[in-house]
Formats: structure tokens, sequence, C-alpha cells
């Protein structure tokens, strides 16, 4: 280790020195508010948005209202960008919806091979995995493959669709209810469905079912 | 271009490694980098076309070494430049500092705005006329080409027959778009591909893959 010969870690955040990019991003946030560009307040509203009030959860009400209901099912399967904003779940990256619905014989799967576009108005933003060249370079060439690696084993007979997100197209996938839910509220199915579900890479799994 | 970003169908990276629990954000610069790029994309400068394509010109070994709000940074920063916010020079002179307290320009994002500005539904769709060149149940070819500039039409679909699934309506053409050479609205189907037509016979028989594709990337095969 030479000359460094202790360690500016985490335990020591305040004496830290800065990384490389932490310096560049703290430097241009400092020109741009110094021009009057931005300002901290908005940027604050702008994270707060994403960390607290828009995410995976969003999307999981429109499941179980999809579940419960079959005419907002229908709406939604025929044109998602107005059953979803019967939610009052509009915006950024969800401008233009489509739901696709996983059966017992179609599963979908969906991708952005080209960059990570994602439904941010009801799945929040995008997890890492999901903008790794792993999952980008493999959904479409191996999407069995990659399921498999989450955990969901498809039967030959079962048609895998993948969906890649080239135009700007949000894709949300309603998966298929599972068995034993049928007197639980709004609240209790939507606590069931996870964000890999309306991705596309995992089950909804019946309640009290292992993981 | 045909970049290293139009990664479908490549090998060598790995399991999908995922990580239980993520936060939105691993580290609070990647909140400001997120948040730097939607404020600065509100003076409406530069489109979302134009904003992938700064990530895309990123050199193939970067890329690839960057994390995506890496990518973010670096696309940013550039359109900065290039669009006269900020000189390269200021860039460089990067100084660990706090911000002079100034006033907030008239055409800035306030924090106020955002609930708005994030729920605005932006016209990516248009209302032009324009005719449709197929109709659903069409057989497609995608087209064999090599755009230099910014395209959304993956390479692994390049000459590959496919089917009309459905019509999305007209959109801003992100080739054009993206360099400012206009939006030449067209209309976005969604076109499925069997696995066996882009990946060989030893492919699934029962899946296929379903693509975004704009009139201008489509004939009739």
């Amino acid at each position: 280790m030479g000359e460094h010969t202790h360690d500016h870690g985490r335990d020591h955040p305040h004496d830290a020195p800065l990384t490389d990019i932490q310096l560049r991003v703290k430097a241009l946030e400092s020109l741009l508010t110094d021009k009057g560009l931005v300002d901290q307040a908005t940027l604050d509203a702008l994270i707060d948005t994403y960390e607290t009030k828009v995410g995976p959860r969003n999307g999981a009400m429109v499941v179980a209202r999809a579940w419960a209901d079959s005419s907002f099912k229908r709406r939604l399967l025929e044109n998602a960008t107005e059953a979803i904003a019967e939610m009052g779940f509009i915006g950024r990256q969800g401008e233009d919806m489509v739901a696709l619905e996983n059966t017992a014989m179609v599963h979908n799967l969906v991708v952005c091979t080209l960059c990570s576009c994602y439904p941010w108005s009801v799945l929040g933003l995008p997890p890492v995995w999901f903008k790794s060249a792993p999952y980008r370079s493999r959904a479409v060439i191996d999407p069995r493959g990659v399921l498999r690696e989450f955990g969901v084993e498809l039967p030959d007979d079962v048609e895998v669709r993948v969906w890649d997100s080239t135009a700007e197209l949000r894709y949300l996938v309603l998966p298929e209810r599972p068995p034993g839910t049928e007197g639980l509220s709004l609240e209790e199915l939507a606590a069931l469905v996870t964000r890999n579900a309306m991705i596309g890479t995992a089950k909804v799994k019946a309640p009290g079912a292992k993981r | 271009m045909n970049g290293i970003h139009d990664m479908g169908g490549m090998h060598g990276f790995g399991p999908v490694i995922v990580e239980e629990n993520e936060p939105v954000f691993h580290e609070p610069w990647e909140g400001r980098v997120f948040a730097l790029n939607n404020a600065m994309g509100a003076w409406r400068k530069w489109s979302i076309d134009t904003s992938r394509f700064a990530k895309e010109v990123m050199p193939p070994h970067e890329y690839l070494r960057a994390s995506y709000y890496e990518r973010w940074l670096w696309g940013l920063e550039n359109l900065l430049v290039e669009h006269g916010f900020i000189t390269r020079e200021e860039l460089d002179r990067r100084r660990d500092r706090p911000p002079k307290a100034a006033p907030l320009l008239s055409g800035a994002l306030r924090a106020t705005d955002v609930p708005r500005f994030l729920s605005n539904r932006r016209a990516a769709r248009v209302d032009d006329p324009v005719p449709p060149q197929f109709k659903v149940g069409d057989q497609v070819a995608a087209r064999k080409i090599q755009p230099l500039g910014h395209t959304r039409i993956p390479r692994y679909v390049r000459g590959r027959q496919g089917v009309i699934d459905r019509d999305h309506g007209v959109f801003i053409f992100p080739d054009t778009h993206a360099s400012g050479l206009g939006k030449k609205p067209q209309h976005v189907y969604s076109v499925w591909f069997t696995a066996k037509e882009l990946w060989g016979s030893a492919a699934s028989p029962n899946d296929r893959v379903y693509v975004d594709l704009w009139d201008d990337y489509l004939d009739l095969a």
C-alpha cells in the first residue's frame, strides 16, 4: 500500500476526499447553480419524487385492480395509457403505455436492449440489473436462460414473448393472479405484486408461498 | 450507429446480477445526476433522442466501464458544452466548493413546477395525419441499413422478416430528430419476429421477439 497507510473508508465520511465522480457532479451542480440554470430545491424535488412518490406500488395497484375488476382489465389491455391515467398514474416515461397479459400459455418479458427504457410512472426508476449489459444482451437471445436465473422455469410449450422497448411505448406486464387470493382486498392483492412480476422476470406467488 | 449500446444478442457479459432491496439511488451523486438531467432537459434545448445519442457516442471501452449514471453525466456534460450553457474550460476547472447564491433564471425549472413538469405528456406521439405504410398482419422485412447517427433499429433485426402485430400510431422519427433534421412523423408498429428467424434453427420454436419499429425501418417482405 506504500504511502497510503490508512483507509479513507466509509467509516470516516467527513474526512474522506471526494471521489472523482463525486467531485465532477458537485462541480457541475455548482456551476449550473451559479448561472441560475438550476437550483437546489428543484433538484431535491426531482429526487424526492422518485425516491418517495413514484415507484412499483403504482404498478401493483394497477395489477390488483385489473385482477379484481374485469371491465378495468379489458380497458387496460385495450388502452393502457387511458386506463392507467384513470388511476392518476401519468407522466414521464409513461406517456404511451401498453399492458401485456401473462397467461398459462404466454409469458411476456420486457427489455430495452438499446438503453434502459422503463415505465417510470408505474414502476419508478429501473433497477441496476435491468440497465445492465447481461440483461440487455441476453433477454432477447436467451430469455428462458435469463428467466431460469430469476427462478422462473417455463415449460417448452409456453410461448415466450420478449418486448424490446425501442420506441416511446412503455410496457407493463399483467402477471397471472395466483390461486388462493379470492377474498383479498385490493391492497392485499397489490402487496403480492412485485416489480419483477411487472417486468416479466417473476411470477406472483400465492400468499404464504415460499419465495 | 453500430455502437456498443446496441447490445441485443451479444455474448460474454455473464449472468444477470440482482441486488435485493435495491435503493433508488446508490449514492447521493446518482440522484444529483438524475435531477440535473431533468432540470436541464426542462430548458428544451435538446430532445430525448438527442440525449440518448449523447450517451451512445461514448467510446465503447468507456461505455462498458461506466455505470448508468456515469453515462448520464458524460452525456449531459457534452450537451451542456455543445449548447453553450457552459464551456469546456469551466467544466475542467472542477473544484469542490459551494455554489454562489444566484437568482434562478426565468426559463429554469422551479421546485413548485416539478409535479406539473413530470406529469406533462410530452409529445413523442404527434397528431400529424400521416398514412400508415403497413397494416396489421403484413409480412415485413426490417431494412438492412447502417445509419451513422442515432437510430432505434437494433442490429439483431436488420434484414430479418417479421409480422406487424399492431399499429401504435404516429410518432416522431428519432433518426432525424436526434440530429436536428426534423420530426419526420410516421407510424410505429410492434413487429414480431420468431426466435428462429433472429437466432437460427436452434432457437425455441415457441418464442418471439416484439420490436417497435418505424415505417422508415421497414419494407414489405
